[in-house]
Parts: C-alpha cells; structure tokens; sequence
C-alpha cells in the first residue's frame, strides 16, 4: 500500500512535516515573550511590593538586574531560546529554584490525570457512540446526543464543585461523617487506592467534557462507514448485526475517533487549569495560574512552550500515522 | 428538471404562503432540540434585556441579616455569603453572559472572515504568512492563551472579551479559507476581475456572501464557547471582576467552602452557565443542520 501509490516517499513527507513545526514553535515563542513583556510591572514590583507595602526603588532595581530583567529585550529574548540549545530552562524567577525542578514535581500528577480522563473519555465516548449511531433516531439516540452536548456545557470546574458536594452528602448520608478525597498527592505505586480516590474526581470531570466530542464523532463516522456498499454486502450475506459492526464497520470508523481523542490528549493538560483549581490539585495547571500571577516570565513562557510542544507533537503523530495510512495525503 | 411552464403555472395558481407559526411550527417539528435550544436562547435575551423589571432585588444590594439563607419566598434561590439574592445576579448576571458571548462570536467570526477570505483570494506569500501566524495561535490551548491576554492586558469585561476573541479569529479563518479556496476556482470570480472590479469589491461582493454558511454556523458555536470560557476565566479570578454579575463568578470565592452549609450559592450559577451553553449549542447545531446539509450526520 504504501509504496506503489505514493509519489513521494515517507521519509521526506516526515521531514517536510517536521520542518514545518519550526516556524509553528518559533512563533509560540515570540507570541509569548512578546505578550509577556507587555504586561504593566513585574516579578519584583510584586514580590517587593505586592501586599501594598512601600517598596524601596534601589532594591526593586537591585532584583531587577539579578534577574536579568534590565537586559535589553532581545538579549532577554536570547536567553530564553538559546536555553533549549543547552538545555537549560532557567529559574523561576519567584522561588529561584530550576524550572525543571519546578515541572518535573507537578509533571506527573497532570499526566496521571490526563491519562486518566482519556480514558474515562473513551469509556464514554466509543460505546455511547456506538449505541447512537445503530439507534439512529430514535429516543436512545437522542438521549446519547443530548448527553454528550450536556458535556460540552456543563462547565467543568462546576462539574467538580458537584462532585465534591455529592461526595460530602452521601458519605454524610451512608457513613455518617463528611468524607473529601485526600488533598496531598501520593504515588500510584507507593498507595494506589489513596491516589485513585484522589484522581479520579478530576479525571471523571475533566474525561465526561472530553468525551463529548469523541462520541458525536464516533457516532458520524459510525453512521458514514454503515452505507458503505460493503456493509451492504456483509448484511446481504446474512452476517448478524453485531458481527457487521465489530468486525467490519468499526475498524474503518475508528480512524477519525483515534485523531480527536489525541489531539484532545494534547490539550488535557491545558483543560486541567480549571479543574486543578476546584480539587486544589498541585499539578501543571495550578502552577500556570500561579506563575501568571505572580508575573514569573521564565515559568510562565517555559510551561506554555511545554503545551504547545505536547500539542505539536501530537499533531505531527497524528499527520504521519494518516499519511502513512492513507498515502493520498502524501500527494498534495 | 423544471419547465418554465412549470413556473408559471405555480405563479398561476398563486399558493398562499403558509403562516408564519405554521412555519416556525414545521420548523420545530423537524428540529425539536434546536428549537429548545431557541426557546432557551429567547428567554435569556429576554432576561438580560428586562432584567430591572424582573428581579426582584438590585444585584448589589446586600442584607447583612440575611446572608446564606436557604431558598424561601423572599429569596426564591437563596442568598450568598453577602447576603445578595441569587435570582437577582443569576438574572444580572445573563446581561454579563450575553454581552461577552456575543461580542466575542460576532467580532472573532467577523474577523476570522475577513482574514480567510483575504488569505484563500490573495493567495501566494500573503496566503503562507496568515496560515503560519494562524498554526501558532491555534496551537495554544484556548484557556492558556486567554489567560495569558488577561495577564497583559488586566481584568474587566473589555479586555476578557479580546482575550476570547483572539483565539476565535484564527479558528474561524482557517474554516472559512477552506470554504473561499473553493468558490475563489468558480468563473464567476475570474469573470468578475476580467471586469476589473477592485480586490475588495470581489471579496465583499463577491466571495463574502459565499461563504456566510460557515461563518454563521462558527458564529452561533463561538457564543457558546465564549460564554463558558468568560465564565472559566471569572471563576479563576482573571475575568469579570465584582461587583459585576457573572455567573463564573458567583462560582469563585466561597462557593466550594459553603458546598456543604449552603449548596444553593454553587448550584444556581452553575445550572444558569449549563443551561445557557446548552441552549446556544443546540440552536448553533440546528442552524448548522439547516445550513449545510452534508455536516447533518456529525
């Protein structure tokens, strides 16, 4: 398949597409120093004078110039590409401490719970999806439909205020003291129930509003591949309905489902800003929030460039696979 | 095919227009969830518009003797932690929802047209550059790029609206030069420059109302998207500040700490911004649905 049709080879479609994620990754970066440096005041202004206190203009210009913040912009601007040259992301400009450091201690608790409501998404969204499309119109259907538009509206960080309300009432109820899941992050394989009855909450808030997508997708391929000829043809054969599904029409449905729940996957981890916030999670979302207001530019445009470097590269996965699998992409 | 005759005779016969409601009616039947959608969208506007006449409260009057009481006749949802009734902001509060709602979809869309066009007509360098700048905003996820506008620009209503409008305009040029790209191969247009009408008769004229199917149909989904996005950005402290009526703000301070003594502070709101999303939804989806036929099965 893929060589005889193709007319030009994988390799160079791959170094074409890797290429153009330059420009997409430079001008990330220019688009943040820029709206950075644009903010009115600084790390110092409010570290020095943030609680309303007098602030002593020699000691304001003193944190300043440690931080590199007198330097003229395009030297600034250096600074921060040149790091990944040498692989150094610099400091927080509130703590001191590497940003690495930073990152790495929040890292894994954002990608548990990301891993975690992709799944839940999908848990959701392929047999719901299913469901809708072989029940095309009729009242299953419309109550998946409705369902899944109710995941796009319910905001999420409400959805985990309701949680949290509904955990406290019913444990309230059944066990006769208010039980909240625990607030300090351990290891799934140091204390695997204490993380899962942390994690799950956010990730059933964060997975059910991913999941909406998914679903209306899989129903739409689902729908599109079941009048195909072929489908016909296995039906003609007298092949049972759920053989015909399974076997024949969601393998080929499955292609548009996959790309949106990694492209979601890439956006997981900015989704999580609000819902860290609600569950006073310590993850990479709360430390976004916290790193713009307290005006730390290096973190701020480090855990940026890491987002849309996950969502990049996602993207780019996702190009190659389809190119590789369908080799007509490789023509344009 | 159709005769000519077959025209003149239905002019002959001169069918009477069937009635408005019998039309809106034909119209719910077929899409019964885009007119609930509708329903919920008309008694928003409604609401937003007639909000002094139909609250019972000013939304920043507070009663200090009455603060966190439970739902009752006088305070039919309840009050918050200031003692300000809830039905009141809820109702305030859509005034807030809609105004950014609306302003970002009609200015993001808007914009978003005018660059897609542009960019599929003009083609060439102009073409690579506005693609190039579009990858980049679009490769930041929605919230993270509208909070780091907020940062730059400060809190409040104006400046939320162009941090939610920002990410929308690069969404919807993408969508409608792919649409443009296609009408720009028709005659029509390569006729219409023969005639050697200006560039910007051609696109406003010309390519403009061709494309208004996925302009409309970004249009209505943006509504939704910014409502939910202002009422994220409130709920973080980045967005409309008090005493303002918003709704992702009556979420933020005090609403987890009084989950349990006073559900009804973060139920309300929380209903009001579903409801309201869902609604706009809908109707976007129904007016999609009507527009472009060949997207119905998504």
């Amino acid at each position: 398949m893929v060589g005889r049709h193709s007319l030009q080879p994988m390799y160079k479609y791959i170094i074409k597409r890797v290429l153009l994620t330059i420009p997409t990754l430079f001008g990330a970066a220019v688009l943040v120093f820029l709206l950075l440096r644009a903010i009115p005041g600084d790390v110092c202004e409010i570290r020095l004078a943030g609680t309303g206190l007098y602030a002593d203009p020699a000691e304001v210009e003193l944190c300043r110039e440690n931080l590199g913040l007198n330097k003229p912009k395009i030297a600034q601007f250096w600074d921060f590409i040149s790091g990944y040259f040498t692989w150094d992301l610099g400091d927080s400009m509130w703590t001191g401490r590497p940003i690495t450091y930073e990152i790495a201690l929040r890292f894994k608790l954002s990608l548990q719970i990301a891993i975690m409501a992709t799944l839940v998404a999908i848990a959701i969204a392929i047999p719901l999806g299913i469901i809708s499309a072989v029940k095309q119109d009729t009242w299953i259907d419309y109550a998946v439909r409705t369902f899944s538009i109710a995941g796009i509206a319910i905001p999420s960080f409400w959805l985990g205020i309701m949680i949290i309300l509904g955990l406290l009432i019913i444990t309230q109820a059944w066990f006769g003291a208010p039980w909240m899941p625990p607030i300090d992050y351990v290891s799934p394989f140091e204390d695997p129930l204490r993380n899962m009855s942390q994690l799950i909450w956010p990730a059933v808030a964060t997975g059910y509003r991913y999941s909406a997508v998914a679903t209306r997708m899989t129903r739409s391929a689902l729908l599109e591949v079941l009048r195909e000829d072929y489908v016909r043809t296995a039906r003609s054969k007298g092949l049972m309905e759920r053989v015909i599904i399974n076997r024949h029409a969601l393998k080929n449905a499955l292609l548009p489902v996959v790309t949106i729940i990694a492209i979601e996957f890439a956006f997981l981890i900015g989704g999580l800003v609000v819902t860290e916030q609600v569950f006073n999670l310590n993850g990479l979302g709360k430390l976004f929030v916290e790193s713009v207001g307290a005006q730390d530019f290096n973190l701020t445009q480090q855990l940026v460039m890491l987002v849309v470097l996950i969502f990049v590269i996602t993207n780019l996965v996702v190009d190659i696979l389809y190119a590789w699998l369908d080799p007509r992409i490789r023509y344009s | 095919m159709s005769t000519p005759q077959a025209t003149i005779e239905f002019e002959d016969i001169e069918l009477p227009k069937p009635p408005l409601l019998a039309r809106i009616w034909d119209l719910c039947r077929r899409q019964p969830l885009g007119a609930f959608g509708a329903v919920v969208v008309i008694v928003m506007i409604l609401m937003a518009i007639f909000a002094n006449v139909v609250s019972p409260y000013h939304p920043e009057h507070a009663d200090f003797t009455n603060m966190l009481t439970a739902p009752n006749v006088d305070y039919w949802l309840g009050t918050d932690a200031f003692g300000r009734d809830i039905l009141t902001r809820i109702v305030y509060g859509a005034r807030t929802a809609l105004f950014v709602g609306f302003a970002c979809a009609v200015i993001g869309a808007t914009g978003g047209l005018v660059l897609g066009v542009a960019s599929a007509y003009f083609g060439g360098i102009f073409d690579l550059i506005v693609q190039r700048i579009v990858d980049v905003v679009m490769a930041f996820p929605l919230i993270i790029l509208a909070l780091a506008v907020v940062a730059t620009l400060g809190t409040g209503t104006e400046n939320v609206i162009i941090a939610i409008t920002i990410p929308f305009i690069p969404q919807c040029a993408r969508v409608v030069r792919s649409n443009a790209l296609a009408i720009r191969e028709i005659p029509y247009v390569d006729a219409a420059r023969a005639l050697g009408f200006s560039d910007a008769r051609i696109i406003l004229r010309h390519m403009v109302p061709n494309v208004m199917a996925p302009y409309l149909i970004m249009l209505t989904a943006f509504v939704g998207q910014a409502i939910l996005l202002e009422a994220s950005l409130s709920y973080l402290g980045m967005g409309v500040q008090e005493p303002t009526p918003a709704w992702g703000l009556m979420l933020q301070g005090g609403a987890e700490e009084f989950a349990e003594s006073a559900p009804w502070v973060p139920i309300f709101p929380g209903l009001a911004i579903t409801l309201a999303v869902f609604g706009f939804n809908l109707f976007g989806d129904a007016v999609r649905d009507l527009l472009d036929p060949k997207l119905r099965t998504r």
